[in-house]
């Protein structure tokens, strides 16, 4: 399976994923109009990497802001981790936010108080 | 040559930082929120303000994108048409204020649901965010009912709004948001 890497944008995250090493790296800003059609490449990609996954796999989320287009397809991300979680990966979510940020750790914890995968939450300073 | 000179006195003491009136397209979204980044910038907002308000600005922004009506030739108004305004008051408190037009029977259906989450503590915000994010069906605009639970639990404050008729089909939706500092 080849490596998903989307290119940010001032709408967009910069998304990485390399199903060889269980890495998916989601950074930025996530404010799409369309967020479903955005988000549709990575949802494609780990659907496919469930059938065969690496033993671990290590997800950063590091955004800085999103809106509430993408929260819905940011949950159907996390929900095919937590299909991936339950199959044979192990699966950890680190959960980015600036120090201060109050409203981007609360988004991470209603996120974790759904998704039932271990999430960690990490503050960074700005 | 009055009235220029009115409308300047007018945005001036009503603090208004920015407004537009017009059709709301994708490309005046992404324009509006770096002109808005950059003001907030240089009044060295703390970083916690300046996130808040440009959250609820693309909320705000991209409801009117996504939820303005198509023109309906049988009404006298454009409902193409938006207005938005940001305010920053002299305490510092900022508001996003928007108003567009809004079929009557979608103003009701608009009503019933900004009275629903007004009536909302935080704690409930919370729940009622989470229980429409996990259960609610995406729509095909893509909102699925979170913006004004998110604007709502953001701002801190209670949702403002007007409902102005103008005939039997049409009314004119005023939303004014409050940030608390």
């Amino acid at each position: 399976m080849e490596e998903l890497i989307i290119e940010g944008s001032p709408k967009t995250p910069t998304i990485k994923f390399n199903p060889s090493t269980g890495h998916l790296l989601v950074s930025g800003r996530s404010i799409p109009e369309n967020s479903i059609e955005f988000y549709k490449p990575l949802i494609d990609i780990l659907e496919s990497y469930n059938e065969n996954s690496q033993s671990n796999t290590k997800v950063d989320i590091q955004l800085e802001y999103f809106n509430t287009s993408s929260s819905k397809c940011i949950l159907d991300v996390f929900k095919k981790l937590e299909a991936i979680n339950s199959g044979s990966s192990e699966v950890i979510i680190n959960w980015f936010y600036e120090e201060d940020d109050e409203d981007m750790l609360e988004a991470g914890e209603d996120y974790q108080a759904i998704i039932n995968v271990p999430f960690k939450m990490i503050e960074v300073e700005e | 040559m009055d009235s220029i000179h009115g409308f300047y006195d007018k945005m001036e003491s009503g603090n208004i930082m920015l407004s537009f009136k017009g059709e709301v397209t994708s490309n005046l979204l992404t324009s509006v929120l770096q002109i808005m980044e950059t003001k907030m910038e240089n009044l060295s907002e703390p970083p916690k303000i300046k996130k808040k308000v440009y959250n609820i600005l693309v909320e705000c922004l991209q409801n009117l994108y996504h939820h303005i009506d198509e023109d309906d030739p049988d009404t006298i108004v454009d409902e193409k048409s938006a207005l938005f305004m940001i305010k920053k008051s002299d305490e510092g408190e900022y508001s996003i204020m928007t108003g567009n037009y809004i079929a009557v029977e979608n103003a009701e259906i608009m009503k019933n649901r900004l009275d629903k989450i007004n009536e909302m503590d935080r704690d409930q915000l919370k729940t009622y965010y989470k229980e429409v994010l996990n259960n609610g069906e995406m729509s095909a605009k893509g909102g699925g009912g979170l913006g004004m639970i998110d604007i709502a639990r953001k701002s801190g404050k209670k949702l403002e709004y007007n409902f102005d008729p103008i005939d039997d089909k049409v009314s004119f939706f005023s939303l004014n948001i409050k940030i608390a500092q």
